[in-house]
């Protein structure tokens, strides 16, 4: 049952990226639209899945003093690998998605549960506890890619819910629209922490 | 001219945290004081500056003749974590004073994600040496300005009332999307 419980535990209690609040800059860039939710969410789950396995296989062998510097080794390694993947498969979400592929080395989540978890467990909990953590991203990002994409565009995964001529509220979008709807999303999460207290 | 529409474009037009989402960690984290936030955009604009210098450096003379553009990441964040600690040995011992100023905030800097991705943008755009640096310069005098306007307005509201589960992190990102909606007013002011 316990090991079901890391599963389980990014989804909701220790969501990534509503709970624990890291890897903030993906989560307000690429956010314009649904799809990119997905495409980042599978990117960083990957990479946070093999890092989470390898350094749980290889938590005797690193020295304690530069265990930092290993854990991005491993990450920098993976990160590659998903670049040139991407690059080669999917070149136009690679090409939305930008300068924040390569930039999933310093997503603070995978060094974070490189630290908090993977050197500590075995490489069982550490696989389930990279996918929990890293589904959790996805959905919660998807989400917010949604909501934008909804009332910025009028559409939800290119399906158009609004006919073409009707007015969209374009900002949420942009910008701007980013950080109030990520801060709005918070906000309903803590309202509802307090409420039920979870 | 094309230095200075790189100044311009980089310090406000694009600003760094409000218009490309690059270094919000920070952004939000040491956003509380003006005092602290001007520590540490001084630390950033110190780091991004080299840090863009060498790895320019390491990307046209390394890894373009031997043709190991792919290891760019792993190199750069290298690169970026070993200048950290360069910089706090050298700062420890020749400038004390300085180090008192910025030493807490020297090791954030390694996870601050806009070092690494002004590196990485700035060989996409193809920029020469010259250019390259003053554009790490620009964008990291960007972030400074951004993160003390956030930490003066922060100062404020803190004595303002506001409903509880706004709290936190929610109250800090909608100002910064109120900062960002400010800022998309100089969209077009360099063509």
């Amino acid at each position: 049952m316990s090991v079901f419980k890391n599963f389980t535990n990014g989804l909701l209690k220790e969501n990534p990226t509503f709970v624990l609040v890291l890897g903030t800059c993906p989560t307000l860039a690429v956010t314009t639209a649904a799809i990119n939710g997905i495409g980042m969410g599978a990117a960083t789950t990957f990479v946070l899945v093999c890092s989470n396995v390898m350094i749980a296989a290889l938590k005797n062998l690193i020295p304690d003093k530069v265990r930092i510097a290993a854990f991005i080794v491993v990450i920098a390694t993976f990160v590659t690998i998903v670049d040139l993947v991407m690059k080669a498969y999917t070149p136009d979400l690679y090409k939305t998605l930008g300068i924040f592929i390569p930039l999933i080395v310093v997503n603070c989540i995978i060094l974070g549960r490189a630290e908090a978890f993977a050197q500590k467990n075995n490489v069982f909990p550490a696989l389930l506890d990279g996918l929990g953590m890293g589904i959790g991203f996805t959905l919660a990002i998807t989400l917010m890619g949604s909501i934008r994409e909804i009332l910025g565009n009028g559409s939800v995964f290119d399906i158009r819910l609004v006919s073409q001529e009707a007015r969209t509220i374009l900002i949420f979008i942009l910008p701007p629209g980013a950080f109030i709807t990520f801060g709005y999303l918070i906000a309903i999460m803590n309202s509802i922490k307090r409420k039920y207290s979870i | 001219m094309e230095l200075i529409k790189i100044v311009i474009l980089a310090l406000i037009v694009n600003n760094v945290v409000l218009a490309q989402f690059l270094g919000i960690c920070p952004f939000l984290g040491v956003s509380n004081k003006v005092g602290t936030s001007v520590g540490m955009g001084a630390a950033v604009i110190f780091v991004m500056a080299l840090a863009n210098l060498v790895t320019y450096l390491i990307q046209n003379f390394i890894l373009v003749p031997l043709h190991i553009e792919f290891m760019q990441t792993i190199t750069f964040i290298f690169i970026i974590a070993f200048l950290v600690q360069v910089v706090e040995i050298i700062l420890k011992k020749s400038a004390p004073s300085l180090y008192q100023a910025l030493g807490i905030y020297l090791p954030l800097i390694t996870t601050n994600c806009a070092v690494l991705g002004i590196a990485i943008l700035a060989v996409q755009k193809n920029y020469n040496l010259i250019s390259s640096v003053v554009y790490a310069s620009s964008i990291a005098v960007g972030f400074t300005l951004a993160l003390i306007l956030m930490a003066g307005i922060r100062e404020q509201l803190e004595l303002n009332g506001y409903p509880k589960g706004m709290k936190g992190f929610p109250l800090s990102l909608i100002t910064a999307g109120l900062l960002s909606l400010a800022f998309m007013g100089f969209a077009g002011l360099v063509k």
